[in-house]
């Protein structure tokens, strides 16, 4: 084994460095006819590979063999499902700029521990859940992550035993210094299965399989394409998210004479292609939705339709990335490009010593970034204490912790005018006016004569209030459990008024069935 | 600059040998007060001269007399100080010989990093990285004007992504970057990055001291200390942006310091005073253009 020493961005020659290479004289000579220790480099790579894909499951399998450990009787709950399900959710609830919440994850788990031990307490359920999600970030270790040896012959046909480092699930900064989770390649492997694919194809062909799938009535299948299609939606959007974000970061870093705006053109058609694609897809299933009889496929129908929409919005989400990545790349090329040129060559912090240091093996880097840490840090005064100093500060009782923070200042408010049109007593008046019994609706003439009796200026909130009803958020008020709600129908009838024209609407209340059941 | 350093260190040197020939008067007990304490001033990194009349007329005078600047700078030269400028801008920016007691340990710094040696690098690397995103191009190092803006996500975002290239290049070339279990020390620098967290939830909703943000954000912390960065914000991390002592400090000491250590590795990173931020758009182009050049004058270091 060498160490590797691959050129960075083309601006470091390293002088080869090989420690290993030069104590290699025993080179086993295959005898003919003698069994080689390995049938050759590529067998032994693929050997490789498939360790580390079996690797990734273990921490999974790890759970099942460790609950015993754990203080209580836990043997009932299936680990291994609970710790799939949520790399699950992490993985569906992955946005663009954050991750998904740790809290929500384990909300969410919940249900599902509840059901493989329904008896137990709820307490005893998010103890599991917790325990599994921390188990995958395998809080406990430096790195948070897992690790496992694997073995390959080298080249000259020496054994050499490697580590494997890998996470399943990885922390995130999230803004205002939050910490989200998202699942990592390795994970997303684990979970569907040869994922490493191009992600473009792989997406064209989980579609179209949907549409016949469709096209044919197999609704079951469809769903699991369509999930599996989300999955791609989900990675692809990860990987543009990783180069947009470079973009951001320096402008010089990413290529934006050629390979970034290739790159945009043919994200954005994708995403239009995508949009019409499942747009049609969309029409399709509810199509079928609509028209499907059996109760089982309506309902793995309209699941469907939830999940292509929730495509889409990953797709608009990803478009409007996209659209505003050009004006921060001219934002900064003014900054940068157009400025004076300059007086004198400095140092390249980046071109010769971090991307230099980067690549040689970390015992030899840490020579250079000790140097620079001994000159780049600043100067600290040490502390000199008199041994009188010290006895006053050791019995200085502590300084109680504030809990509550610094005191809020009184806030200095203005009283701001009331400029409404109605005042409250109207208001009043006219819903009293309004309240009628359901079963007793009223013509929207008579409604304002009687308002106009009481009041000269109140018919026009009446008006106003039955407008409204024409048009009822039955659902807002059905969601908000609402027992009853105004409406208003037009049944051609012309409004006699000498103040409104219009179509004299029948006022009524109706009941609400959630409230009736309830 | 650094001719100029020298030069003012050698005056500092030989302050009491070579007595000026032309009439002086001899130092005072009072001006060698007033040197100790502009130099009292300059260590402490934060206060700077427009904030302080005295400090500000102390620099102009070290300005202005040759003789009261040459025994403020042999008073810094006795603590083991060296001088990097002085200017009302700057005030007395002086940065801690090796073996100063000002150096600062990393030993002191973080206690993990004395044992370990991944975590030494990484703390170092926070350092190293949060300069490079600071000064992106050579010319923003040498223009005094230049006021560089870093965040803590930002300064592991930007090491992320140098290592997540270095990632793919090495699976392109079908290496294997896996290190051996009997040698962790020749595992690549690039991985024991990637390999650590960005962050992690903690008990008490603080930072993840091991993770890089962790790492990073200890540095710009000790940075502010140092007088180097002031904080502006909060965003992503928390929000910097660079002093006239860091530019010094990074330009004149660090950088080149970095650069011998890694010159000393074989190590000869070729520059032509461009940024190299950019990619090389195909490596064969690269190599033509600079191919007779393998040991291209690196900067003074």
């Amino acid at each position: 084994m060498s160490v590797p020493a691959p050129r960075v961005w083309g601006v470091t020659t390293t002088v080869p460095s090989a420690p290993h290479a030069a104590h290699a004289p025993h080179v086993p000579h295959a005898l003919p006819g003698a069994p080689r220790p390995a049938p050759g480099p590529a067998a032994d790579e693929g050997l490789a590979r498939r360790l580390k894909a079996l690797a990734c499951t273990a921490p999974l399998h790890d759970l099942d063999a460790r609950k015993a450990n754990l203080a209580g009787e836990y043997s009932v709950y299936a680990m291994a499902e609970i710790a799939l399900a949520a790399i699950d959710l992490v993985t569906l609830n992955m946005d663009f700029d954050t991750g998904a919440d740790h809290d929500q994850i384990v909300a969410r788990l919940l249900p599902r521990v509840a059901a493989q031990a329904p008896d137990r307490t709820h307490a005893e359920h998010e103890r599991v859940a917790r325990w599994v999600l921390e188990n995958l970030i395998n809080v406990g270790s430096a790195d948070r992550g897992f690790r496992a040896v694997y073995g390959t012959f080298g080249a000259d046909g020496h054994y050499v035993r490697r580590d494997y480092d890998f996470k399943l699930i990885e922390e995130v900064p999230g803004p205002g210094g939050s910490v989200y989770l998202r699942t990592t390649d390795e994970a997303v492997n684990v979970l569907v299965g040869a994922l490493d694919t191009d992600v473009t194809s792989a997406q064209i062909a989980a579609e179209v399989k949907l549409e016949v799938l469709i096209s044919r009535g197999r609704l079951a299948d469809a769903q699991l394409a369509a999930e599996q299609a989300r999955y791609r939606t989900v990675q692809y959007a990860e990987t543009l998210r990783r180069t947009l974000e470079a973009t951001r970061r320096n402008v010089r870093a990413v290529d934006w004479l050629r390979q970034v705006p290739d790159m945009i053109a043919e994200a954005l058609d994708h995403v239009a292609d995508r949009y019409r694609h499942e747009n049609a897809i969309l029409t399709n299933i509810r199509k079928a939705r609509d028209e499907a009889e059996d109760p089982e496929h309506k309902r793995r129908a309209a699941e469907l339709v939830d999940i292509v929409k929730d495509c889409i919005r990953r797709h608009t989400q990803l478009q409007s990335r996209l659209l505003e990545a050009g004006p921060l790349f001219r934002a900064e090329q003014d900054r940068q490009a157009f400025a004076a040129p300059p007086a004198r060559a400095g140092l390249d912090l980046y071109g010769q010593l971090v991307a230099p240091v980067l690549p040689l093996p970390v015992e030899r880097a840490a020579r250079v970034t000790d140097a620079y840490f001994a000159r780049g840090t600043g100067l600290r005064t040490p502390a000199a204490v008199r041994v009188g100093d010290l006895v006053d500060l050791l019995l200085t009782p502590p300084v109680e912790r504030e809990h509550l923070g610094a005191e809020m200042p009184e806030p200095d408010l203005v009283a701001t005018p009331d400029d409404s049109r109605f005042s409250d007593e109207q208001l009043e008046s006219a819903l009293e006016l309004l309240d009628l019994p359901a079963d007793a609706p009223r013509r929207l003439s008579g409604l304002l004569a009687e308002a106009r009796r009481r009041d000269p200026d109140l018919p026009y909130l009446v008006a106003l209030l039955a407008v409204h009803a024409a048009s009822p958020p039955v659902g807002t008020a059905h969601r908000q459990g609402e027992p009853q709600l105004l409406f208003a129908v037009d049944d051609g009838t012309q409004l006699d008024d000498p103040e409104f024209g219009g179509a004299d609407l029948i006022v009524g209340t109706a009941r609400l069935a959630a409230a009736v059941a309830s | 600059m650094t001719e100029e350093r020298e030069e003012r260190q050698e005056r500092a040197d030989g302050a009491e040998l070579r007595e000026p020939a032309a009439p002086r008067p001899a130092p005072t007990a009072g001006d060698v007060a007033d040197a100790a304490r502009l130099v009292g001033f300059g260590l402490q990194p934060r206060l700077l001269p427009a904030r302080d009349a005295e400090y500000a007329e102390l620099i102009r005078r070290h300005r202005e007399d040759p003789g009261f600047a040459r025994l403020a700078d042999a008073v810094a030269a006795g603590l083991g100080l060296i001088v990097l400028e002085v200017s009302p801008r700057a005030g007395m920016a002086v940065a801690a010989a090796e073996d100063s007691v000002f150096a600062v340990r990393m030993g002191d710094y973080a206690r993990r990093a004395a044992s370990d040696t991944g975590d030494r690098f990484l703390h170092g690397l926070a350092h190293l990285a949060a300069a490079a995103l600071a000064f992106p191009r050579p010319e923003d190092l040498a223009d005094d004007g230049y006021i560089g803006r870093i965040t803590v996500h930002g300064v592991d975002a930007f090491v992320r992504q140098a290592c997540r290239r270095l990632e793919e290049r090495a699976d392109e070339a079908g290496e294997n970057t896996d290190p051996a279990s009997d040698a962790p020390g020749l595992e690549a620098a690039w991985r024991v990055y990637v390999r650590r967290s960005a962050t992690g939830a903690t008990k008490d909703a603080r930072r993840l001291a091991s993770s890089t943000t962790g790492i990073i954000g200890k540095a710009v912390a000790f940075l502010v200390d140092s007088g180097f960065l002031q904080r502006t914000g909060d965003e992503h991390g928390g929000t910097y942006r660079t002093t006239a002592r860091y530019q010094l400090q990074v330009r004149d000491m660090a950088g080149g310091a970095a650069m011998a250590e890694l010159l000393d590795l074989g190590v000869v990173p070729v520059s032509d005073g461009s940024a190299s931020l950019a990619p090389a758009a195909a490596d064969d182009d690269f190599l033509a253009a600079d191919a007779g050049l393998p040991f291209h004058a690196a900067p003074s270091s």
